[in-house]
């Protein structure tokens, strides 16, 4: 762990959140809290809700009826997508262009010392750390998809965010890509970032999750520790879901 | 065909004799229509893009008024621009009629709906593909246009050209309220249809000719920085 402590993230919670949409609940009320600085690992079967739920916890939408908020200080955020939404321009081009937007939006949290040092080479750590430095000026939307991801990652990663969403990051990607992605994400939480990531891979859920959060149809299930959860779960559908079955 | 009064040989005695009053013309026309599309870009940009990004009540309205417009007749346009320039109507004492300036209105009212239109459709594409990224970033709608334009620069290159085909195209709009005066208004177009009424077929034929390679090479010139960039960028 680092000498220098984050200060603590402060606790997300949901009080009977729901989302309806024409008629059709997608999530049913839902109380929920995640609080420390831990990986929530959100698990459950295509359409149980899982993007949602990152949806309504990173604000991209407000819920239908009850409520989704921070107690204290809402954190810095970030959010990674399934499929990376990456601007067209150079990849180096996308990280200064979070730096810029980042500086006018949050300048007292800007601390990183952006006057000693040039946004462009700011960008430029970041692309070397995750291995793209030699696709700097190659248009990113040109990129392959273990790349574009971890241009995502490289951008969230300029934004220094104290909670970072993954909403299934490597569904699209191959066993290496996968490996990067998941290390970027270790990266992330060594520096103090939360995590909250969706996924649908057991596998991966094994090797990342502190805590995990199980849906099913719109139902949270379950809301526990990794080893209990992979363990003893505790409802039918997510034990099922650990042994392979088709739960939907 | 080949006879001295045929359309392609007086098209080529022009452009090889570079009369001074053809090159007024040809210039005040390139002018006039220019900075029109540069106007109405300046303003249809922003607007496109806003109507692309807002839900208001009366959007689909303000919409269907906008793509109407896109046919809105020059003739119409420059009847319009000439009862608000005319001495007794409310713009009278700028003294405009007449004038270039008159023109570049003109031009601009008919330019302004579709730059506008086409471009409330592309950003409004990109803006589905961009919302949830920029909204996580924590930019505001307003702070969202400049991204989203600059974003769609290949397209958006493409709809200002087709604004721009409709300026340098159209007769109406700058024959009333410009005049076709000598020397002062007489662009073109406008010279194709006198010459046209004085019966000088093979002369207004020659000027249409000059017009559509001038159009045809800012076409060709717009393409090519656009392939280029595009070449870049991805």
């Amino acid at each position: 762990m680092n000498a220098s402590q984050p200060p603590p993230v402060a606790t997300l919670a949901f009080d009977g959140a729901a989302f309806t949409h024409r008629g059709h609940t997608l999530l049913k009320p839902t109380t929920l809290r995640l609080s420390g600085c831990q990986r929530t690992l959100i698990m459950g079967p295509n359409g149980a809700g899982k993007s949602l739920l990152m949806r309504l916890a990173h604000g991209l939408l407000p819920p239908t009826s009850g409520a989704v908020g921070w107690q204290g200080t809402a954190p810095t955020q970030a959010m990674v997508f399934q499929r990376p939404v990456l601007l067209r321009r150079s990849a180096l081009d996308n990280l200064t262009y979070v730096l810029a937007i980042n500086k006018t939006l949050r300048p007292a949290l800007n601390r990183t010392a952006g006057h000693s040092i040039s946004r462009k080479a700011q960008a430029m750590q970041a692309l070397d750390k995750f291995g793209l430095a030699h696709l700097a000026q190659r248009p990113a939307r040109v990129l392959s998809g273990g790349e574009q991801q971890r241009l995502a990652l490289a951008r969230a990663w300029l934004l220094n965010p104290q909670v970072l969403f993954l909403d299934e990051p490597t569904s699209a990607l191959d066993p290496a890509a996968i490996k990067a992605v998941e290390d970027a994400v270790l990266e992330f939480h060594r520096r103090g970032t939360r995590i909250v990531m969706s996924t649908h891979d057991l596998h991966q859920a094994r090797r990342l999750a502190d805590d995990v959060v199980f849906l099913h149809n719109g139902h949270l299930l379950e809301h526990t520790l990794a080893k209990q959860f992979f363990s003893a779960p505790a409802s039918r559908e997510a034990s099922a879901f650990i042994r392979g079955e088709l739960v939907w | 065909m080949l006879t001295s009064d045929n359309a392609f040989s007086t098209a080529l005695a022009l452009i090889l004799s570079m009369d001074s009053a053809l090159i007024s013309i040809v210039m005040l026309s390139l002018q006039v229509s220019l900075m029109a599309v540069v106007i109405a870009s300046l303003l249809a940009l922003p607007l496109g893009a806003a109507l692309a990004l807002w839900r208001f009540p009366g959007r689909n309205a303000v919409i269907i008024v906008l793509n109407a417009l896109m046919g809105l007749p020059p003739v119409v346009a420059g009847l319009c621009v000439y009862l608000l320039l005319s001495r007794a109507g409310p713009l009278g004492s700028w003294g405009l009629l007449f004038t270039p300036t008159a023109m570049v209105i003109a031009q601009v009212i008919l330019v302004l709906p579709i730059i506008a239109a086409l471009t409330r459709q592309q950003i409004e594409t990109l803006h589905g593909e961009y919302a949830e990224q920029l909204q996580s970033l924590g930019l505001t709608r307003p702070r969202m246009i400049p991204t989203l334009l600059w974003d769609a620069r290949f397209g958006l290159l493409t709809v200002i050209l087709a604004g721009f085909g409709r300026a340098s195209a159209e007769v109406g709009a700058v024959m009333i309220v410009g005049g076709n005066i000598d020397g002062v208004t007489r662009v073109m177009t406008t010279s194709i249809v006198l010459e046209t009424s004085k019966g000088n077929l093979p002369m207004a034929l020659g000027l249409g000719i000059i017009l559509l390679i001038l159009v045809t090479m800012i076409n060709a010139i717009a393409h090519m920085i656009g392939e280029t960039a595009k070449k870049r960028l991805g």
